[in-house]
């Protein structure tokens, strides 16, 4: 699905590289822990996390993820938007909880990754 | 190749600073981004732990034209019993810590998938040293995994090389 389809699945925001919004995706992958995130190997990859800081954004870098979804309308800093446009990252911002957005896009075909 | 980045322990927003510069560097000279890959997660898990856990650090870059070598060493508490560090799990992270997202106790083990040679010594009380090792021009290398675990006089250290070298 692109990015676009799957905001619109979790009535979520796109607050960050809102251009990107047609590109697609094909994982998933929810946690806070930053070091768990690291050991995923999958392309077009989105991760759903809880967390909202700038270590998220970095372990996103070096980890190759082009799409963070943030649950439960956390808030996300200034900073941390500016440290995604320099990587373009679409950042993607829900009402919903980490386990209700990781649950419509499991039922809409996002591949889980373990 | 060589440069240096400093560390400042504790500091959680300049923490991902060394990895993000070199991964930089590394698309500039065109290394094949699977290698680049594996370093700078590599670096980054070593540049978190100085943050998390200890005082200050450096990074010592060092990259010619078969392998890139990166030195990670600090001033901190140290690791006293280094295999129970390595193990998936095993963490020793406050709550502070917790709370940006890390304490796993997976980025020793991580750091170790994603090198070719992975070597780690301490002195507990005065500091850590990590030596990562990546050759260019070839993935990594799964077989033949050798593990050394060795205690020396006064530092401890453990060592993984996949080359067999
Ligand atoms: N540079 C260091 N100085 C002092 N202790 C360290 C250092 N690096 C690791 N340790 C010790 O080894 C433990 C395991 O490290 P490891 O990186 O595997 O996990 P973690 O940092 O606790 O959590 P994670 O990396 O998954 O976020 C740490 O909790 C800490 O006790
Ligand atoms: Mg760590």
């Amino acid at each position: 699905m692109t990015i676009g389809e799957l905001t619109g699945l979790i009535d979520g925001k796109i607050i960050c590289c809102e251009e990107k919004r047609s590109e697609l995706v094909e994982h998933a992958f929810a946690s806070d822990l930053m070091s768990d995130v690291l050991t995923v190997e999958k392309e077009n990859l989105v991760l759903i996390t809880g967390l909202a800081n700038l270590q998220v954004i970095r372990t996103a870098e070096m980890a190759e993820i082009g799409c963070i979804v943030f649950g439960r309308d956390k808030k996300v800093g200034a900073d941390i938007i500016d440290l995604a446009k320099q990587n373009n990252m679409v950042l993607v911002e829900s009402p919903h909880s980490v386990f209700h957005i990781s649950g419509e896009l499991y039922k809409a075909g996002l591949k889980s990754i373990y | 190749m060589q440069f240096s980045h400093k560390i400042a322990g504790g500091d959680f927003s300049r923490a991902g600073h060394a990895a993000s510069s070199v991964k930089r560097v590394l698309r500039e000279l065109n290394i094949d981004p699977i290698v680049s890959k594996h370093v700078v997660i590599g670096l980054y898990e070593a540049e978190v732990n100085v943050v998390a856990h200890a005082w200050s650090g450096t990074v010592d870059v060092d990259i010619d034209g078969t392998r890139v070598k990166i030195t990670i060493t600090d001033k901190g508490p140290g690791i006293e019993d280094i295999e129970r560090a390595m193990e998936e799990g095993y963490s020793t992270a406050s709550a502070e810590v917790r709370e940006m997202g890390f304490g796993a106790g997976l980025g020793l083990s991580n750091m170790k998938k994603n090198s070719d040679s992975f070597v780690i010594e301490s002195i507990p009380g005065e500091g850590t040293k990590v030596e990562l090792v990546n050759y260019l021009g070839r993935h990594k290398v799964p077989s033949s995994i050798k593990n050394t675990l060795k205690a020396g006089r006064t530092a401890t250290s453990y060592g993984s090389n996949k080359t067999g070298i």
